[in-house]
C-alpha cells in the first residue's frame, strides 16, 4: 500500500471510528435520536446523499468523455473516474438506506415498486447504473488483471480471481473490451442523466414545496453534479494519486479548465432561480430564499455555496489556475467541500415555510417541532461513518485495484 | 331536512347518515367531513380524542387546531381551523410512495399500510397539509419518567388490527412508518363516527358520506360558505370548511 493511500485509509477509519457510535444508536434505537421531525422529513443525511449521488453521476459522465467521446487527453485518469463514481454511488446508496425508517425492507422499492413514483424510478435506475458500472470498470481493468495476475503474492492472486477465467490477451479480445466498454460508457450517459435528472424530479414534482416545485430543478441537479463530480475528480488527481501534480498535471489543469464553465452554469441556474423567487411576493417562494441568504444558515450560502463552491473555484481557475496544478487542485477541493452547502440548500430550505399559516404553532411535541433543524450527535455520527465508508472504498481501490495510469495498457 | 336536523340533534342524524352509507357498497360511499369554523371555539377536544382513541406516541399528530388571530386591539378576532387528514381525491402523497404503501380506498380514505411502508417519508415531503407524521419511535413516559404508565404502551387499533408499538424494538411497525388521520376507518366499519366527531363540544365537527344528497354533511357541503383549503392545487379534499 502506497503512502497516500494509506493516509487515505487512516482518514477513512477514523471517520468511521468517530462515528461509530452514532451508527450504534441509529441501528439500536432508529430514529428516535435524530434531529429532524415530521415538519422537516429530510434532512441532513438526504442532503449528502444528493450530494454524493451528483457526485457518482459528475465522476461517471467524465469517464464518458475518454471512453465514449474519445477525448485521448483524459485517457489516464478514465479508470479513476469510473472508480470515484463507484465508491461515491456506493455511499450515497449507503446515506440514503441509513434514512430510511424501516432498512429491512428496502428492497420492496423492487418487489413492489410503484411507478408513480419517481424515488421508484430513480432505485431502478440507480441499481442499472451500479451493475453497468461494475461491468464497465471490470472490463477496463481486465488487460490489467491478466498482466498483474501473472506474478507472485496476494494482489497477483486477487486479479487471477478477478480475470474470472477471462485471460484472453491477444489485440483481438482487447479490441473487444474497448468496444463493450465504449457500448457500455454510451448506454452510461443517458442513464446517468436520467438518474440524476431523475433525483432532482424527486424534488420538482413535490406541488407542496414551491422552492422545489421548478423546472429547472432536474437539470440544475445535472449541471451541479458535473461540476461537483469534476471537482472532486480534480482533487482525487492532485492530491490523492501519488504525485498527481506533477506527472498527472495535464489532466489536472485540463480537468479545471472544463470546471469552468460548468461552476459558471451553475452560478448562473442559482441566480436565475433566486432573483425569481425574491421578486414575487408568493411567500412559499420567497421566505425559502430569503432564509437562505439572510436566515441564521446564511453562511452555507455565502461562504459554503457561493464562495467555496462557485465564485472562489471560478476566480481561482481563472486566474493562477490557469498554469497551475496546485491552484487547480485547491480549487477542486473547495469547490468539493463546498457543494456540501449547495445541496444542503436544495433539501433543507424547501421546509422553511408551514404547509398552513400557523400550523407551527399549534402543537409542540418531539419530533414535531417547525423552525429551525439542527443536526443532532447521532446524525453527524452516522454521517461521518458513511463519508469513512466512501474513504475507505476509495483507500482500498487505490490499494488493490490497477487505478493508475501506467497500469493500462499501452 | 336541515330543520328536521335541528329537531333531532346533529349527532343523531349523522348517525342515521351513517347507517344508511354503510348498507351501500365500499364504492358508492364517499367520507368527507365539513367542519364550521364559526361553531369551533379552539378547545382542541379532536385533537386530544384522536390522540387517545389512535394512541398517538408524542411526535405523532393527526389533527391540529390552527389558531389565527386577526387586527390590532381592541378590534381583533381569532379564527380557529381545526385540521384532520383532509383525504384528497387527489391525493400528492399517495403518488410519490415508492412502494404502494400508501393508497387510496375506493370509499375515498387515503390509508397506509404499516407492514409495507419503508420509512422514506417521501409522502409527508409531498403533502400540501402537513397532514401527515413519522413515528420516531418516542413515549411519553418510556425513558422518560421513573414509572412507565399502562396507557403509555397499550396498542391502538388502527385499521381494526393491533397496532401495538414495543418501546425496545425500533424496528417494528408502526414506528418507522409514516401515519396520519383515517377517519377513525376503525370506527367508521363498526358504525361509529370518528373520534373527533363525537366528541366536538360545538358540534362544529359534520361526518358522513358526500355521495348522499340527504346527508347532512352533503347539504353543508353544498352551502355557498364551505370552502376547501388550497383547493388551487387539484388535491380535491374531501373536508369543506364553513367560513
Amino acid at each position: 500500500m502506497g503512502k497516500r493511500a494509506l493516509i487515505i485509509a487512516i482518514v477513512g477509519l477514523l471517520l468511521l471510528l468517530v462515528g461509530l457510535p452514532g451508527l450504534l444508536d441509529r441501528l439500536t434505537h432508529g430514529m428516535l435520536n435524530v434531529g429532524y421531525g415530521s415538519p422537516v422529513p429530510w434532512a441532513m443525511w438526504v442532503a449528502f446523499y444528493i450530494y454524493f449521488i451528483g457526485l457518482s453521476a459528475g465522476a461517471f459522465l467524465i469517464s464518458s468523455m475518454v471512453y465514449v467521446f474519445g477525448m485521448r487527453q483524459f485517457e489516464r485518469i478514465g479508470r479513476l473516474a469510473l472508480f470515484t463514481a463507484l465508491a461515491s454511488l456506493l455511499t450515497a446508496l449507503l446515506f440514503i438506506w441509513f434514512d430510511l425508517g424501516h432498512m429491512e425492507r428496502f428492497f420492496f422499492v423492487f418487489t413492489r415498486a410503484s411507478f408513480t413514483s419517481p424515488l421508484a424510478w430513480i432505485v431502478w435506475l440507480y441499481t442499472f447504473y451500479l451493475l453497468l458500472l461494475l461491468a464497465e470498470i471490470w472490463f477496463v481493468m481486465r488487460f490489467s488483471f491478466v498482466r498483474g495476475g501473472e506474478g507472485k503474492g496476494f494482489k497477483a492472486g486477487l486479479y487471477r480471481f478477478l480475470t474470472f477465467g477471462a485471460r484472453d490477451l491477444s489485440p483481438r479480445a482487447q479490441e473487444r473490451d474497448r468496444k463493450i466498454v465504449r457500448i457500455l460508457g454510451t448506454i452510461g450517459v443517458p442513464l446517468a442523466i436520467a438518474f440524476h435528472g431523475g433525483t432532482g424530479t424527486v424534488f420538482a414534482v413535490t406541488v407542496a414545496r414551491a422552492y422545489w416545485y421548478t423546472g429547472l430543478f432536474p437539470i440544475m441537479f445535472l449541471v451541479s453534479a458535473l461540476a461537483s463530480g469534476g471537482a472532486l475528480l480534480t482533487t482525487i488527481v492532485a492530491f490523492a494519486v501519488p504525485n498527481g501534480l506533477g506527472e498527472h498535471r495535464e489532466e489536472v489543469i485540463g480537468l479545471g479548465r472544463l470546471l469552468v464553465p460548468l461552476l459558471f452554469v451553475d452560478f448562473l441556474m442559482e441566480i436565475a432561480e433566486i432573483l425569481v423567487s425574491l421578486y414575487g411576493t408568493v411567500p412559499a417562494h420567497f421566505i425559502p430564499v430569503r432564509e437562505q441568504l439572510f436566515g441564521p444558515n446564511w453562511w452555507i450560502f455565502w461562504g459554503l455555496g457561493m464562495g467555496m463552491a462557485l465564485v472562489g473555484p471560478m476566480l481561482i481557475l481563472t486566474f493562477p489556475g490557469r498554469r497551475s496544478a496546485l491552484w487547480t487542485g485547491i480549487a477542486g477541493l473547495l469547490a468539493t467541500i463546498g457543494f456540501i452547502g449547495i445541496r444542503w440548500n436544495i433539501v433543507l430550505p424547501g421546509f422553511a415555510v408551514e404547509e398552513l399559516p400557523g400550523i407551527g404553532k399549534s402543537f409542540f411535541e418531539p419530533h414535531w417541532t417547525y423552525g429551525l433543524y439542527i443536526p443532532s450527535a447521532m446524525e453527524w455520527g452516522v454521517t461521518l461513518f458513511s463519508v469513512g465508508v466512501g474513504v475507505l472504498i476509495l483507500a482500498l481501490g487505490f490499494w488493490l485495484l490497477p487505478l493508475r495510469a501506467e497500469e493500462a495498457p499501452a | 331536512m336541515l330543520v328536521e336536523t335541528e329537531v333531532k340533534g346533529v349527532i343523531l342524524q349523522m348517525y342515521e347518515d351513517l347507517d344508511r352509507a354503510l348498507k351501500k357498497p365500499l364504492r358508492e360511499r364517499h367520507w368527507g367531513m365539513v367542519i364550521d369554523t364559526r361553531k369551533c371555539v379552539g378547545c382542541n377536544a379532536c385533537t386530544v380524542a384522536c390522540k387517545a382513541e389512535n394512541k398517538l406516541p408524542p411526535g405523532v399528530v393527526y389533527n391540529v387546531v390552527i389558531d389565527e388571530e386577526f387586527g390590532t386591539y381592541p378590534n381583533v378576532a381569532r379564527r380557529f381551523i381545526s385540521r384532520p387528514c383532509l383525504q384528497c381525491q387527489h391525493p400528492p402523497c399517495v403518488r410519490v410512495c415508492p412502494v404502494n404503501a400508501t393508497y387510496k380506498r375506493p370509499d375515498g380514505i387515503v390509508v397506509i399500510d404499516y407492514d409495507d411502508c419503508i420509512g422514506c417519508r417521501y409522502c409527508i415531503s409531498a403533502c400540501p397539509y402537513g397532514a401527515r407524521s413519522f413515528d420516531f419511535g418516542n413515549f411519553y413516559t418510556v425513558g422518560q419518567t421513573p414509572e412507565v404508565m399502562p396507557w403509555d404502551v397499550m396498542p391502538g387499533f388502527e385499521y381494526g388490527e393491533e397496532q401495538q408499538r414495543d418501546p425496545r424494538n425500533p424496528w417494528r411497525s408502526p414506528i418507522g412508518n409514516a401515519r396520519k388521520c383515517h377517519f377513525c376507518l376503525h370506527r367508521l366499519e363498526k358504525g361509529m363516527l370518528p373520534a373527533c366527531v363525537t366528541t366536538c363540544i360545538g358540534q362544529a365537527r359534520i361526518f358522513g358520506d358526500l355521495n348522499d344528497p340527504e346527508s347532512l354533511v352533503a347539504q353543508l357541503a353544498a352551502s355557498p360558505r364551505a370552502i376547501r383549503l388550497k383547493e388551487e392545487l387539484g388535491t380535491d379534499s374531501s373536508v369543506y370548511y364553513l367560513l
